[in-house]
């Protein structure tokens, strides 16, 4: 039985891997996310049967809440919301490790104090256990923080005060020398682990609260790891292959994830986690010259009426607007002129890596109108109208050109490098990261004013005249 | 606990973590989100751990903490792949948009 089981768990394995080896291509993903479905299947009822399941009444009632909480979640959300959807999401993993985690410790502790039968705990549980109860602990506060800042529950501007790295330090400090004393003897520090797993929990959130919501991808991106190292954890601590592999698996792909999202901002991780980026306004760089130009909508038209190669820049003001569908209809209307459209996508525009993808997708603009900024680029200088909607500092020319900007060095869309740009902006209120931002000041810039839908369904009734 | 089965176990470990970024490297920018909410929802198999701790009835603690965590995990699981479901069904190409 015990092999049939670990044969299940290796099926499981291979499907989640060749799953996710399927989300390389648009064509084949869905099928991959469906594959990799089936291996949790699998992965479920292999441990059901396994295992003599005693309490089958529980077990029922967790999945069916836990079913019904979920698929209401995947239902409602809307997509501009997924950012937090994913951070709430790994939260919950993060927090069902912990619990997993203090449900083997309190076995281990009832059986430890067995007066028939008196033994301590063995040390390499005891060390994993831990470990799962610190990330865990970690993730899911940390999860919960990024959520209520995304969700605009609490302010997406860095929480920052004096000492703070130090103060972090201290926490990080004190769970590890915690840990060590637990670890020398388990049995007898029941008081020790629940005052760790408090510590955890207060380390997850006084790590997120310095970081600012334009630094969200990187941090969504971590937490993502984190949870499946938690995961993984946990698969030591009960001597589980399945929970291991897995639990790499994700803790792998999030850290990719974190490292392109650090590369499309040229900062490393420690710069992103510890520096409170975009907390005060840094106007240290070169101020910007030059008049702004506004330009009414019918001029716009006008414009636009004229290109024949036209770039769209989305940016997170796009998706705080819930203009992916007027974009989209703007874009088909523009092709009927016979305009060539694309839309650029950087990296980092949105709140988690891939975000304006997923907008687009749903607003039904076909994925090979997509590019990324290294495949338009090149092509800038050719294009008639760049048009800018709702993105700031991914288009912000000081990071090419101002050696004393703060973002100097990250790459960026050359938006300013095609004929004409287009900036749709609410007002002329700074980014997020508070930078100057002198595209908005260039010969070939024109300024459209106003909530980014209004504005585009405004340009859309001009086509339709 | 033996060594052997330790090492064993973090073979196991850095072998998928190396897997994990070779496949994951091939995954395009545009598919970021499905991913990381597909890699997500697969997180959730820390579900197996909960199942064996909620079921073998070692203690009426154990028993509640590993229901909690099933309850958890699922969430994790199925609203995971619900919603990957969801946002690659939208993503299209298509033939007619000229």
């Amino acid at each position: 039985m015990k092999f049939f089981t670990e044969m299940m768990y290796l099926v499981a394995a291979l499907l989640f891997v060749t799953g996710i080896k399927k989300m390389n291509k648009p064509e084949t993903a869905r099928r991959g996310n469906l594959i990799s479905a089936c291996g949790m299947m699998l992965a479920i009822v292999a441990t059901v049967l396994e295992f003599k399941i005693l309490e089958p009444l529980y077990i029922l009632v967790g999945l069916a809440v836990g079913a019904l909480i979920g698929a209401t979640l995947a239902r409602i959300v809307k997509m501009t919301e997924m950012p937090q959807m994913v951070a709430l999401l790994n939260g919950y993993g993060g927090l069902a490790s912990l619990l997993v985690g203090w449900a083997e410790y309190y076995k281990q502790y009832t059986m430890a104090l067995d007066p028939l039968f008196p033994h301590s705990i063995e040390l390499y549980t005891s060390i994993t256990l831990v470990l799962t109860i610190l990330v865990g602990g970690v993730t899911f506060s940390g999860s919960v923080i990024a959520w209520a800042k995304l969700k605009e529950v609490m302010t997406g501007k860095p929480i920052l005060f004096k000492g703070q790295q130090l103060v972090n330090a201290a926490i990080l400090t004190s769970a590890l020398v915690g840990g060590v004393l637990f670890v020398t003897d388990p049995v007898n520090s029941i008081l020790l682990l629940i005052v760790l797993t408090l510590v955890a929990l207060i380390l997850g959130v006084t790590s997120v609260i310095p970081i600012g919501g334009a630094d969200m991808p990187v941090v969504i991106s971590l937490l993502n790891s984190y949870s499946g190292i938690a995961g993984s954890l946990a698969g030591f601590v009960i001597q589980n292959n399945v929970l291991i592999v897995t639990g790499a698996l994700v803790g792998a792909s999030g850290l990719i994830l974190t490292n392109i999202m650090c590369k499309a901002m040229n900062r490393s991780l420690a710069n992103v986690l510890f520096s409170g980026f975009g907390a005060t306004s840094t106007s240290d760089g070169e101020k910007a010259k030059g008049s702004v130009k506004p330009v009414s909508v019918e001029d716009a038209y006008l414009i636009l009426e004229a290109a024949r190669s036209v770039v769209i820049v989305p940016g997170y003001g796009l998706a705080v607007a819930q203009a992916q569908h007027a974009v989209r209809e703007l874009a088909d209307l523009l092709e009927k002129n016979d305009c060539d459209v694309k839309f650029a996508i950087h990296p980092v525009a949105g709140r988690m890596p891939g975000h304006m993808n997923v907008l687009l997708a749903e607003a039904n603009v076909s994925y090979d109108k997509l590019y990324e900024m290294e495949a338009v680029n090149p092509i800038m200088e050719s294009v008639d109208v760049c048009l800018v909607v709702g993105a700031n500092d991914v288009v912000n020319p000081a990071a090419r050109e101002d050696a004393k900007s703060p973002i100097y060095g990250m790459p960026i869309i050359d938006a300013d490098k095609a004929k004409t740009v287009i900036v749709m902006k609410r007002s002329m209120a700074s980014g997020f990261a508070g930078i100057e931002n002198p595209l908005f000041y260039r010969e070939n810039t024109r300024m459209l004013f106003g909530d980014a839908k209004n504005v585009l369904q405004g340009l859309v009734a001009e086509f339709k005249k | 606990m033996t060594l052997e089965i330790l090492i064993f176990l973090l073979f196991i470990f850095f072998l998928a973590v190396f897997l994990g970024v070779e496949v994951i490297s091939k995954v395009p920018s545009i598919l970021h989100t499905p991913l990381m909410s597909g890699s997500n929802a697969i997180s959730g198999i820390t579900l197996v751990g909960a199942l064996v701790a909620a079921g073998e009835g070692a203690n009426t603690v154990s028993t509640l903490l590993g229901t909690a965590a099933i309850v958890f995990a699922t969430i994790n699981v199925v609203g995971g792949y619900l919603v990957t479901n969801r946002m690659l069904e939208m993503f299209k190409k298509k033939e007619d948009s000229k």
